[in-house]
């Protein structure tokens, strides 16, 4: 069994305590016809949950298994492209 | 080559940290404390000492950056007091069990209501159990010399622990008295080189981990064990630093307490901080005048020197512990930890309160605690409650 650090650390690592989608009560939902590509939620989002896609990576999509539903990205966007719905 | 300078306690503390070449200094003024953040920033702007040098908003903000420049290697020092470092308090258990040995001097000062800005001990011992070695000073010159042995015992890898090097208000603070320094070289080579820690949890950007994560009740209980054994392993690094210290400067310090005229004493008075130095002159007069009584200067109150009072105490007929500080409802700090320690001996150990709120604490009053404690010891009288000193009953209701 390997041996204990001197104090608690913690690497990077992708959802190290699991999936923290499910902690959401709103989904932010992108409409892309109005995402004018300006990587403000990707900037922002305290959570890395936006991912980057597409050609030269300048599309965005939200990864619901990890948006914990802060609603920082839709507050961020400056043409209102992402709207925060209830959650089923 | 050896300098002399005549120095308050605050500029002893600011000289050892310019010479133990600290590299972040963060700093944040309170009374008493101020002048020695100040002459650091002399320093730095002089371009004596080559450090960053944080002004923050607060004493949480000070101990929080402390931790940040530790967690990367550098050499980190602050010093607060009082209400400072009650402010501070949840960065300085942080600071402790995250084991970063950051040195701080803390300048003890009593804790309001009533505001006041004189020396008492409550506010360094409100920090007992916080996983720092802490020290009290009884004069400038240990003031000094216990400043830059605090870098070598925080950063050796037995210990990893932070350490508060404590001196009284205003008594050691803003009193000047001649202190003497080695030379730069000297230090160099009795400390490490700063930020020459390569530990293996340091912050490094090539290889990021972040510290305190969340940590599950399956390690969270051997994580404390490691810094129970880290304090255990500070005793003897503590007695052998004071020792190289010695080899370097001709003053030794040989252990967690201070012996003074013990070996044939009825009774001992044990007392830290700068009131100790009275203590031991009082010694000197019972002594002329037959009184067998010896003094103990509690040099460090964490790590709890058990053993060293045990072995000190066993042949005196009774013991009394002077503290400057009080825990309400349950008395005297200090004398509570000494009782544990010698628990199984028939000791009787009488507490005396003295000095709250820095009222003095004279040689007078040590040759009255003396002479009670040798009146207490030959009628067989057992412990008292503890007896406040210098109390003016006629104002009390």
């Amino acid at each position: 069994m390997s041996k204990i650090p001197l104090t608690s650390i913690s690497k990077p690592t992708k959802g190290a305590v699991g999936f923290t989608g499910f902690w959401r009560s709103f989904k932010p939902v992108i409409d892309q016809s109005k995402c004018v590509h300006c990587l403000q939620c990707w900037l922002y989002c305290p959570e890395g949950a936006i991912r980057r896609i597409g050609e030269n990576l300048l599309n965005v999509e939200v990864d619901y298994e990890y948006c914990k539903g802060c609603g920082i990205c839709a507050n961020e966007c400056p043409v209102k492209a992402i709207q925060m719905v209830l959650e089923e | 080559m050896v300098l002399s300078e005549v120095l308050t306690g605050n500029y002893a503390v600011a000289y050892a940290a310019k010479m133990a070449r600290v590299q972040v200094i963060a700093a944040y003024p309170i009374t008493p404390q101020t002048t020695i953040v100040e002459k650091l920033a002399q320093f730095v702007e002089s371009g004596e000492l080559n450090a960053k040098y944080i002004r923050v908003e607060s004493e949480h903000s000070a101990m929080a950056a402390c931790i940040g420049a530790a967690a990367t290697g550098a050499r980190a020092f602050t010093a607060t007091a009082s209400h400072g470092l009650l402010y501070m308090s949840e960065m300085v258990w942080w600071a402790g069990m995250g084991r970063y040995p950051i040195v701080m001097a803390v300048v003890t000062r009593a804790i309001g209501p009533p505001w006041s800005i004189w020396t008492e001990h409550n506010d360094v011992l409100a920090h007992r159990d916080s996983g720092w070695i802490i020290f009290f000073a009884e004069d400038n010159q240990e003031v000094f010399d216990l400043t830059v042995q605090a870098f070598r015992i925080a950063e050796n890898e037995k210990v990893l622990q932070p350490v508060m090097v404590t001196l009284d208000a205003f008594i050691l603070s803003h009193t000047a008295a001649p202190v003497l320094m080695p030379d730069q070289n000297q230090v160099d080579e009795f400390l490490p080189p700063p930020g020459s820690r390569k530990l293996p949890y340091r912050l490094d950007p090539n290889n990021p981990i972040t510290h305190g994560n969340l940590t599950y009740p399956d390690y969270f209980m051997e994580l404390r064990y490691e810094i129970m054994r880290a304090m255990e392993n500070a005793k003897q690094v503590i007695i052998d630093t004071g020792r190289k210290y010695g080899e370097m400067t001709g003053r030794y310090y040989d252990g967690l307490i201070e012996k003074y005229k013990c070996s044939n004493a009825k009774a001992i008075i044990i007392a830290m901080g700068s009131s100790a130095g009275d203590a031991k002159e009082a010694a000197d007069l019972l002594r002329d005048e037959g009184y067998e009584v010896g003094v103990i200067k509690m040099r460090t109150i964490r790590p709890f020197p058990f053993e060293e009072l045990r072995e000190t105490c066993r042949n005196a007929k009774i013991i009394g512990v002077v503290d400057r500080n009080y825990s309400y409802g349950f008395g005297g700090i200090i004398h509570g930890e000494v009782k544990s320690a010698l628990n199984g001996l028939k000791i009787t150990v009488q507490n005396f309160i003295a000095g709250l709120g820095g009222r003095d604490i004279t040689v007078n009053d040590f040759i009255n605690m003396g002479k009670k404690l040798i009146e207490m010891a030959d009628k067989g009288l057992g412990e008292q409650p503890p007896i406040w000193i210098n109390l003016k009953k006629e104002v009390i209701p």
